[in-house]
């Protein structure tokens, strides 16, 4: 980055990170129910978006596990929810997910492109099928009712999740760390040969994605009443986090942020208005995002502040 | 004293061996040069000594300690760095990132980052690189980029420091500016071990020679020995070319 775009990067990002902030939390007070729950979706897709981009975009390594993560959050407040008071259930939630990152990270991060996505995405399904397996067996049963909190609660809730993310992110993406992760995705072992203990950071960082799916999960649960395998690892949770980082834009910051907010906002739209269209016009979206968005929304922003300023940051 | 040693390092693809019972030591200080055929094994090699390959069997020991078996990491910040033949840039970072991540990371000691940014710019003055410093390090020329990965090799602060044919596709000019670069690393102390197909550089640069062919070490001994040899002109340097002019 440029010594001059720092000045004014360091008042914009925060300042309005702040106001925005502000705004949400006061929100409650005024809006409607429906409102609130419209957020607390968007926020969900957010969390999901934000720390599946803290591994995955730095490293290039395609995850599909979030589905994984964000179920055994799920199941967590389902099992633990009667029994626990809330933060407990969600801490544990959390960490659980931070754990099955550790061990399926320890055994599947040696696996690149194509097969890493997939071995997640059949770890989604196995996880699936072995509770289910087990439901049936030993407790005759397919779904678990799950305890009720209300709306503002979980939104709250949420929200301190979110915070906590953005911080985390944002502290990786600047430390030493991002760097290495950066240096991962671009040539694994030259890094490993630049002294990155590539194999630890690569896990440690995967378990820390994990651990706020597993927390946003946890959460999640309670707004559902009900749940079931089918319900809690429902596969299009791993794949929305992807379509949302990609359409924001990983070089920036910010970009998956705009995109989870974007994607979100555009499925409820269309899920209303357009109930029979929506999957379609969601589709073309995509794909015309993808085709003309390399670099999503956050590369086109990019592209028209240079051509603004002048290309005055041209390089070479 | 021997600051790197090998003793009968082997190491077999399938059943073919790239590199088979080679006993070989570098001195601190030296500037050792390693040729031979292409598939002679010379870059095998070098991947056993930084540890992207392990041999089997056969043992390297750095500095009196033995290193076979260790991880890349562990290898570098115990004072082996190394290039790569084909370059291994970070393609789309900056090329001071580039060099940054070397002293985050493969120093022996933790360096603050402001100590880091200070040595990336030294190391990219160093190397001729502090013009282009912001620019993507994919966006330099093939020389530049073997220049980036020497100071990002450099930035690790090796004792030992391994150039796999670090003027491979270079022309004329460039050649020599790479040899200059090597004598400058030597004279701060740097122990070098070099892959180099160029014979003008080895001939210049080098204080022995190792040759390979089909993964055994066939002859060592100083430039002058080496090119005349008659079984490394029979294997490698061909007959009647006088390598050294």
């Amino acid at each position: 980055m440029n010594i001059t775009g720092i000045n004014f990067k360091k008042l914009w990002g925060p300042g309005l990170f702040l106001i925005i902030l502000a705004m949400l939390a006061t929100l409650p007070m005024f809006a409607s129910t429906y409102t609130i729950i419209f957020l607390i979706s968007i926020l969900m897709y957010v969390i999901l978006t934000v720390s599946w981009a803290i591994f995955s975009g730095p490293t290039g390594y395609i995850s599909l596990a979030p589905a994984a993560f964000f179920g055994v959050g799920i199941y967590t407040s389902a099992t633990l929810g009667n029994d626990l008071p809330l933060p407990i259930v969600i801490i544990i939630g959390a960490l659980i997910s931070a754990c099955l990152a550790l061990l399926v990270g320890a055994l599947t991060l040696r696996l690149r492109g194509i097969y890493f996505a997939i071995f997640t995405f059949g770890l989604v399904e196995l996880i699936k099928h072995l509770l289910l397996w087990y439901e049936v067996k030993f407790t005759g049963t397919r779904g678990r009712f799950v305890v009720l909190v209300d709306n503002e609660t979980i939104y709250y809730i949420m929200l301190i999740i979110f915070v906590v993310l953005l911080i985390t992110a944002f502290i990786i993406r600047r430390s030493k760390y991002g760097l290495a992760l950066q240096s991962i995705g671009e040539y694994e072992e030259a890094a490993a040969h630049m002294g990155i203990n590539v194999t630890l950071l690569k896990v440690v960082t995967f378990a820390i994605s994990a651990l706020f799916m597993g927390a946003a999960g946890a959460i999640m649960a309670t707004r559902w009443t009900y749940v079931d395998p089918y319900i809690a690892f429902y596969a299009l949770f791993s794949f929305m986090p992807v379509l949302m980082a990609i359409l924001g834009g990983m070089g920036q910051f910010y970009g998956p942020i705009m995109g989870a907010v974007l994607i979100a906002y555009l499925e409820e739209l269309l899920l209303t208005k357009f109930p029979y269209y929506y999957m379609l016009i969601f589709g073309i979206i995509l794909v015309v995002a993808i085709l003309f968005l390399p670099q999503g929304l956050a590369g086109l922003i990019q592209k028209l502040r240079w051509r603004i300023s002048g290309g005055k940051r041209a390089h070479t | 004293m021997h600051i790197l040693e090998g003793e009968g390092v082997t190491k077999y693809f399938g059943g073919l061996s790239a590199v088979s019972e080679v006993d070989f030591y570098v001195d601190q200080g030296e500037v050792v040069g390693l040729i031979g055929p292409n598939g002679a094994g010379k870059t095998t090699l070098f991947n056993l000594i930084s540890a992207a390959l392990v041999p089997k069997p056969g043992t390297i020991k750095f500095k009196g300690i033995n290193i076979t078996g260790m991880k890349p990491h562990k290898i570098c910040r115990m004072g082996i760095a190394r290039t790569f033949q084909t370059v291994k840039i970070f393609a789309n970072m900056p090329v001071s990132d580039n060099v940054r991540i070397g002293s985050l990371f493969g120093t022996y000691q933790k360096m603050s980052p402001a100590e880091a940014v200070k040595e990336t710019t030294e190391l990219l003055e160093f190397v001729g690189l502090s013009k282009v410093s912001g620019v993507p390090a994919k966006d330099l020329t093939l020389a530049n980029q073997k220049r980036l990965e020497v100071a990002r090799a450099l930035a690790t602060r090796p004792e030992l420091l391994l150039l796999d044919e670090l003027m491979a596709g270079l022309n004329q000019t460039e050649v020599s500016e790479s040899m200059e670069l090597v004598k400058k690393i030597r004279d701060k102390g740097t122990t070098i071990i070099m892959i180099e197909h160029v014979m003008k550089a080895i001939m210049n640069v080098c204080d022995r020679i190792i040759v390979l062919h089909h993964g055994k070490k066939i002859a060592e001994g100083t430039p002058q020995e080496i090119v005349t040899s008659k079984t490394v002109i029979e294997v490698y340097l061909g007959e009647q070319t006088y390598a050294g002019s």
